[in-house]
C-alpha cells in the first residue's frame, strides 16, 4: 500500500515532466526515422532497420537514468526526501518506489520503437516480443545508475553526468552510430569492457531469434547490472543515514 | 504530560559538537520554540528528535518512545514540516494530501475524510487542483505544514516555517499554527524574535549546541533584565560568550 503510494507519486512526477517525455519518448523516434532515412539514401547495413531499432531502444534506456537521477536528487534537495523519511515508510519502498515505476516507462518507450520500425518496414516477428521482455533486464542498469548518480549528486551535476555524458557514452560506445571495428584499438577495447555494446548486441541477438548469440553478452550486461544495482542501493542508503 | 524528554542529547560530528548534552522536557500540547542564530543546534535537535539524525550519545522519549529504540513507534506519532517546503511539485495540493496519507497507511475512505479535513482547515480548496510547484512560498508553506498533520500527529515539528516569507504570508502562517496550539505539541524552531514570543508557551536559547536559557518570554527578559525579548535574546547568548 505504502510502496504502491510512492510508485504512483514517482510515475506522476515523471510522467508529468514535458522534458522528460519529450526526450524520453520523442529524441528516440527522431533517431529512428532520420537514421532510416540516411539508409534509405545512402545504404548502411548498421542503419538497416532490424539493426538500428534495438540499440535505439537501448539508447533510449539512458533516459531513465537521467529521469531517475533528477527526480532523486531533486526529492533530495527540496527535503521532500526528509520529510518522508520520517514517515513509517522502509528503506526497500524507497528504492523500490523509485525503480518500479519507471518499468513500465521503458516497456512503453521500446514498445513505441517498435511499432514505428514496423511502419519503417521492420518485419513482425514474435522476436520483437521477446526483445521487448528482454530491454526490462538491462534497463534496470540504466535504472541503478540513475539511482546511484541520483544519491550522490545534485540536480545540476546530474544534469551533465546523466544528460550529457552517460547518453553520449551510450551512444559512442553502443556500435549503434557507427561499427565499433572501424575506430578499433582502445576505443575498441574500452566499448567492449562497457556494457553499452554488449545490451544492443544482445537484443540484436534476441530480435534476429539468434539466441546462440547473445552470450556472452548477457553474462556482461547482468554483471554490471548487479554490480550497479549493489552499489546504488549502498549509496542510497548512505544518503538516507546522513539525513 | 511528558510530551518530549530528552536525556543528555548529544550529536558530534567529527571535531564539531552540533548538540550538547540537551536536558529537556516539553509538555503535551505546549508550544515549544527553540530559537538561536544559524549553526545553534535547533534543526539537528528537531532531526534527532524526528528520527532523522542518530544522536552520538544520549537519547530522547517522545511520548515514552525512545528515538534510539523505537523509531517505527516515534514516526507514528510525529509530522515533520522541514526548513524547506518538501512538496512533490508536479503533484497537485490534493495529490500531496492523498500521498501523505498512503505513506502512513489510510484506508480509502479515510484518505478523503483526511484530505477534505485538512483542506477545509488550511483554507486549501481554492487550490486543491493546482500543482504544487506552481504556488507561491506562502502557500507551500500552508501545504508542508498539512502535509505533516495528515497522520494526526501527536507532536509536530516546524522547523523555520515561516523562513523567506513576505509579511502577510507570515502573518497567515502565524495565524495558522496559533489554532492548532494545545491540540497538539509543536516544536518550532525559528531564528526570528517576534515569532519565538508571539507564538510560544516557553522558548529555549541555544548558541553552539547548548540550552543557555530557558521560559516563557516574559521570564527571559526578567532574567535579562530588558523590556524587549529581541534584547533579552542578544543578552542571553552574548552573556554565554563571557
Amino acid at each position: 500500500m505504502r510502496l504502491l503510494t510512492f510508485s504512483g507519486r514517482t510515475a506522476k512526477e515523471i510522467l508529468r515532466d514535458p522534458l522528460n517525455l519529450g526526450f524520453g519518448l520523442g529524441f528516440p523516434l527522431i533517431l529512428i526515422f532520420l537514421l532510416s532515412a540516411i539508409q534509405a539514401n545512402v545504404p548502411v547495413s548498421l542503419f538497416e532497420i532490424e539493426s538500428l531499432t534495438p540499440g535505439i531502444t537501448v539508447f533510449g534506456l539512458s533516459f531513465m537514468t537521467l529521469f531517475a537521477a533528477t527526480l532523486i536528487a531533486k526529492d533530495r534537495e527540496s527535503a521532500l526526501l526528509q520529510r518522508l523519511y520520517t514517515t513509517p515508510l522502509t528503506a526497500l519502498d524507497f528504492i523500490f518506489g523509485y525503480v518500479l515505476p519507471i518499468l513500465p516507462i521503458v516497456v512503453a518507450q521500446s514498445v513505441i520503437c517498435y511499432v514505428v520500425a514496423i511502419l519503417l518496414g521492420l518485419p513482425v516477428t514474435v522476436t520483437i516480443v521477446y526483445a521487448v521482455l528482454f530491454i526490462i533486464p538491462i534497463s534496470l542498469f540504466f535504472i541503478a545508475l540513475g539511482l546511484l548518480c541520483g544519491s550522490v549528486f545534485g540536480v545540476k551535476q546530474v544534469g551533465g553526468i546523466c544528460g550529457a555524458l552517460l547518453t553520449n557514452l551510450t551512444a559512442w560506445l553502443s556500435g549503434v552510430w557507427f561499427d565499433l571495428n572501424l575506430v578499433g584499438g582502445a576505443f575498441k577495447k574500452i566499448a567492449n569492457a562497457l556494457p553499452f555494446v554488449h545490451a544492443v548486441e544482445l537484443e540484436r541477438a534476441v530480435l534476429k531469434g539468434n539466441y546462440a548469440d547473445i552470450f556472452p553478452h548477457i553474462y556482461w550486461v547482468l554483471g554490471y547490472t548487479i554490480v550497479a544495482v549493489i552499489v546504488a542501493v549502498l549509496l542510497f542508503l548512505r544518503q538516507m543515514k546522513r539525513q | 504530560m511528558e510530551a518530549i524528554k530528552t536525556i543528555g542529547l548529544m550529536k558530534k560530528y567529527k571535531d564539531l559538537t552540533a548538540v550538547d548534552s540537551l536536558d529537556l522536557v516539553v509538555e503535551q500540547g505546549e508550544l515549544f520554540s527553540l530559537l538561536g542564530v544559524n549553526g545553534a543546534g535547533k534543526t539537528t535537535t528537531i532531526k534527532m528528535l524526528s528520527c532523522l539524525t542518530k544522536p552520538s550519545s544520549g537519547d530522547a522519549k517522545l511520548l515514552g518512545n525512545s528515538i534510539v529504540q523505537d523509531t517505527a513507534q516515534v514516526k507514528n506519532i510525529i509530522g515533520v514540516s522541514p526548513q524547506e517546503t518538501a512538496v512533490a511539485p508536479n503533484l497537485t495540493v490534493k495529490e500531496n494530501l492523498e500521498l501523505m496519507c498512503g505513506v502512513h497507511g489510510f484506508s480509502k475512505e479515510k484518505r478523503k475524510v483526511k484530505t477534505t479535513e485538512l483542506s477545509e482547515q488550511f483554507d486549501l480548496n481554492q487550490i486543491l487542483n493546482k500543482k504544487a510547484g506552481k504556488l507561491s512560498g506562502g502557500w507551500q508553506r500552508r501545504l508542508s505544514i498539512a502535509m505533516a498533520l495528515i497522520s494526526e500527529p501527536k507532536i509536530l515539528f516546524l522547523d523555520e516555517p515561516t523562513l523567506g516569507l513576505d509579511v502577510l504570508a507570515r502573518s497567515d502562517l502565524w495565524d495558522t499554527i496559533r489554532s492548532l496550539k494545545g491540540k497538539i505539541t509543536i516544536i518550532l524552531t525559528t531564528h526570528y524574535m517576534e515569532e519565538a514570543e508571539a507564538l510560544s508557551d516557553r522558548i529555549g536559547i541555544m548558541r553552539d549546541g547548548k540550552l543557555l536559557a530557558l521560559g516563557t518570554a516574559h521570564e527571559l527578559k526578567e532574567k535579562a533584565g530588558t523590556d524587549k525579548f529581541e534584547d533579552a535574546f542578544v543578552a542571553i547568548v552574548k552573556g554565554a560568550l563571557r
